[in-house]
């Protein structure tokens, strides 16, 4: 391997990892103020990535509004998912959250299965965002640059909503004790809900740039996808934003490396994430970045 | 008082000696498509119960069965499979020889099939179980893919996608039925022990569980390992009784349909996993007309593959937020016949 | 001398919840700790139990060290322990419940329960023995089959008291025992106790905010505030205290 070749990965790999980072921030948020992992998220970010392909080659709109189209999509989605079936079950044992999360999954993959079929459908690319740019040797296209640009600007956005906002205050002080936020006079349930659009807006923009760059989009799209997202929250440190960025891109990164450098393991780029989520439970549960959520429920 | 009753037995033989009788009698008088379908139900009742045991009863939410059945599925049929036959099916790559060694009765098959399957649910529990957090679910739905990207990538263990073929037949109602008749007896007699006390508690309230003494990790260990071994028999049954297998039979989908069955049936309780997959997998049977093209007098729907699993999952969101108890909450059928103190 | 805490400190972050304290309980002593809210009893409570560790200090039960052992495996010692707000098991009776704390006691394996060998039924039978003496020594015998938490509050705590005795220990850790009782019920709770710690063979250390009882009851009594001991010595002598008054006094405004 010479070092024009890694660094190619390495680009590749920064834009795989943003796009699983983007999807981990939404896990890792949900189950920062719930302690559940939204088992439908990674369907969230199909729909966001079917509404993005809807708005182009159905509806004939301009890319930056079908990714408008996508986003406000997701974010109803989430926040109504959590009105209707999350909520409702705020005080239930928490498996009956979790088994629901899994049937609203099963739901969305399957109706989208009905309504368009299993076959995968080719998202348009926009002409810009394939066209090629050779810096010495190493070749992007447009798209896999700006993946990771966005990425971390709205990662930026995101800290600045969290650290610099009275509602970002809100949503950290429910990671850590749901009653007295609610004795401070905030509507716990509100912040919950912000915290699902916020989410479930990032998901989509992370479905749209999963389009783009393996343009395609089919309703299973976001099983696995989100599995892996998931485990790199873990990885990260589940409960912190940064966290998931950084499982995000570590998961990313690892699976284009290992494929690029050992084909013969190739078949295995979809076990990575999960070996290393064991590998993380077992030698550090509490991730990279390490939150430890354990308070005391004595 | 609480020792065991008298009628209790009585009556827990009485049901034993009837379920004998109805499998002889529906092997001899019931045609073929109504005994597949028993025999259907014979084996996902052994891996409801099993998995009720983790989820139900325990409260550890789990998604194992599908990787476990895989594993007892591949196990039995590599042991049933001789060498010939392996020689001749094995399309891809050559069969490792220590793979066309492998040879076993079907007790014994199965019972590998069950301790294989065991014995990669402790390795599990070491990483899931000693941290507190929830992420047994992940892990097992992440689990679940691994056994499928392993075996469609080691063609020399496992024939790859194209799947192993002409396993001879072995189940028939006897068989399923029988071990069905056996894992409910070993899961209730789990469940009324000082291991199923223990299992309630750690689900009820694990902190006072343990402030009381008991061990959690061990108990979710047991837990967990005892649904591994029947669901890898069950796996192994399904194999001797498709005669094929192959990695897409193993999906999330196997997986969501037991957990519609306990959350149906009553999570935590084991007469309900029973109600569960009969009504289930007899529903199923049933509602294979509404993936096909329906007239409704009025007016026609097309074929609509997978509108089947769009009812079920709706099923279970349904049940989960307004009859989360199920059919039978966490009750027995013993406990029906009770009729003490208060409520 | 049944439990000793030699210079405990425990620090959450930047705060410290307990600065430093040493006290010894004696055997068959009602020891009381006691302290406005956040004083940092229930703290003390969890790191005798093992669901934290001390950052400094040591915890000797009859001379030997518990730092750093599992909760279980400290109640397999001889140390039980109820909770403030009753965390009895929801879906299981009062039989049942009790007899989660005689489990470890029953001698049988899991694959003898799988296949019902004798030593299954010999053991249930004698745990389910004991677990009724138990009941009935707390007068509520008749409850046995009854769900649990379909009990009055009142017996809901007895019940809660039963399951831990039912561990068979030496050190009983009471948290608020009286918390939401009358007067009445009060008075009945601390005879029980103190006759339970004569046939129990018990030591007793509880927390609790009423005076009253802790007057009734404890031998001695510990008084935290800030996680630092105010006072120690006999609950009569607590009440006098300048310091123990001063730290009270927010509580006794709001009484």
């Amino acid at each position: 391997m010479d070092f024009l070749e890694f660094t190619q990965q390495l680009v590749n790999g920064f834009s795989l990892g943003s796009m699983y980072a983007l999807i981990a921030i939404g896990y890792t948020m949900v189950y920062g103020v719930l302690r559940l992992i939204n088992f439908a998220h990674g369907d969230i970010m199909m729909v966001g990535a079917f509404l993005g392909y809807f708005g182009m080659a159905v509806l004939g709109l301009p890319f930056v509004a079908a990714v408008l189209l996508a986003v406000v999509g997701s974010a109803s989605l989430g926040m109504l998912t959590d009105k209707v079936a999350y909520k409702p079950l705020r005080d239930a044992p928490k498996i009956s959250l979790l088994i629901t999360a899994i049937g609203i999954s099963f739901f969305l993959e399957n109706i989208f299965n009905v309504l368009f079929g299993g076959t995968s459908r080719a998202f348009p690319v926009p002409e810009y965002m394939e066209y090629i740019i050779n810096a010495g040797g190493i070749i992007f296209t447009v798209a896999s640059l700006m993946v990771p640009i966005v990425t971390l600007m709205l990662l930026a956005m995101i800290l600045w909503v969290l650290y610099k906002t009275k509602y970002g205050m809100a949503i950290r002080a429910l990671a850590f004790d749901v009653n007295t936020v609610n004795l401070m006079g905030i509507d716990a349930n509100r912040i919950i809900m912000i915290v699902f659009g916020m989410g479930s807006a990032l998901a989509a923009v992370g479905g749209i740039f999963w389009a783009v760059s393996y343009p395609s989009v089919e309703p299973m799209m976001g099983v696995l996808i989100g599995l892996k997202a998931f485990a790199a929250a873990v990885v990260g440190g589940i409960g912190s934003v940064g966290g998931a960025v950084i499982g995000g891109f570590i998961i990313g990164f690892t699976e284009v490396v290992v494929v690029a450098f050992l084909p013969e393991y190739g078949g295995y780029k979809d076990a990575f994430a999960f070996v290393l989520l064991i590998l993380v439970l077992l030698f550090k549960p509490t991730g990279i970045l390490g939150i430890n959520f354990d308070k005391s429920r004595f | 008082m609480n020792i065991v009753i008298r009628k209790d037995q009585w009556i827990n033989l009485a049901i034993i000696a009837s379920a004998l009788w109805f499998i002889w009698f529906a092997s001899t008088h019931f045609d073929k498509y109504t005994v597949r379908i028993l025999n259907n139900i014979a084996i996902f009742t052994i891996l409801a119960v099993s998995y009720n045991l983790i989820n139900g009863v325990t409260g550890q939410f789990s998604l194992e069965p599908n990787g476990f059945v895989a594993i007892g599925a591949y196990v039995t049929a590599l042991l049933l499979l001789d060498g010939d036959a392996k020689e001749y099916q094995y399309d891809i790559e050559d069969p490792y020889p220590w793979v066309l060694g492998l040879q076993a009765n079907f007790v014994w098959a199965l019972f590998f099939a069950g301790t294989f399957s065991a014995l990669l649910a402790l390795t599990l529990s070491f990483p899931v179980f000693r941290v507190r957090g929830d992420y047994l679910a992940i892990v097992t739905l992440g689990f679940g893919f691994i056994i499928r990207i392993l075996a469609i990538n080691n063609p020399e263990i496992t024939n790859g996608s194209l799947g192993l073929n002409d396993i001879p037949e072995f189940s028939n109602l006897y068989w399923t039925g029988g071990v069905a008749i056996l894992a409910v007896i070993g899961i209730l007699n789990v469940v009324n022990s000082k291991y199923g006390r223990a299992m309630k508690a750690v689900r009820d309230d694990e902190d006072a569980a343990i402030a009381m003494g008991v061990n959690t990790f061990k108990i979710k260990t047991f837990a967990f390992c005892t649904s591994a071994f029947l669901e890898g028999v069950g796996g192994g049954l399904l194999a001797a009784l498709l005669t094929s297998i192959s990695p897409d039979l193993f999906t999330f989908f196997f997986t969501f349909q037991l957990l519609i069955i306990i959350v149906l049936g009553g999570l935590g309780s084991t007469t309900g996993a029973i109600i569960g997959t009969v009504l289930v997998i007899g529903g199923a049977e049933w509602m294979r007309f509404l993936d096909e093209p329906m007239n409704f007098g009025l007016f026609e729907t097309p074929a609509m593959p997978g509108m089947r699993m769009v009812v079920f999952s709706i099923i279970l969101i349904f049940v989960m937020l307004f009859a989360r108890e199920g059919i039978m909450g966490k009750r027995e059928l013993t406990d029906l016949f009770k009729r003490k103190g208060k409520k | 001398m049944i439990l000793e805490l030699k210079g405990v400190t425990k620090k959450f972050g930047g705060v410290t919840a307990i600065n430093d304290t040493t006290f010894t309980v004696n055997s068959k002593e009602i020891y009381g700790l006691i302290g406005p809210n956040g004083a940092g009893k229930t703290t003390m409570f969890n790191i005798i139990t093992g669901n934290y560790q001390a950052t400094e200090g040591e915890v000797l039960f009859r001379s030997e060290k518990l730092n750093g052992l599992k909760p279980h495996t400290i109640v397999r010692k001889g140390i039980a322990r109820t909770f403030q707000n009753i965390r009895l098991f929801k879906t299981m009776t009062v039989m049942e419940n009790v007899l989660i704390g005689f489990d470890f006691q029953a001698n049988y394996t899991y694959l003898e329960s799988i296949f019902r060998f004798p030593r299954f039924f010999g053991e249930e039978k004698r745990i389910r023995k004991r677990a009724m003496e138990i009941l009935d020594y707390f007068g509520i015998a008749e409850f046995a089959d009854t769900k649990a938490t379909d009990l009055s509050y009142g017996q809901q705590r007895k019940v809660e008291i039963a399951r831990a005795l039912a561990t068979n220990p030496a050190l009983l850790l009471l948290d608020e025992p009286a918390a939401g009782m009358n007067p009445a019920e009060t008075k009945e709770l601390a005879t029980l106790i103190r006759s339970a710690r004569e046939d129990f063979d018990l030591t007793v250390l509880l927390i609790e905010h009423d005076m009253k009882f802790v007057n009734q009851l404890c031998d001695k009594v510990l008084v935290l505030d800030y996680g630092k001991t105010i006072f120690e010595g006999k609950p009569a002598d607590a009440i006098q205290d300048k310091e123990v008054v001063a730290a009270y006094l927010g509580d006794f405004a709001h009484d």
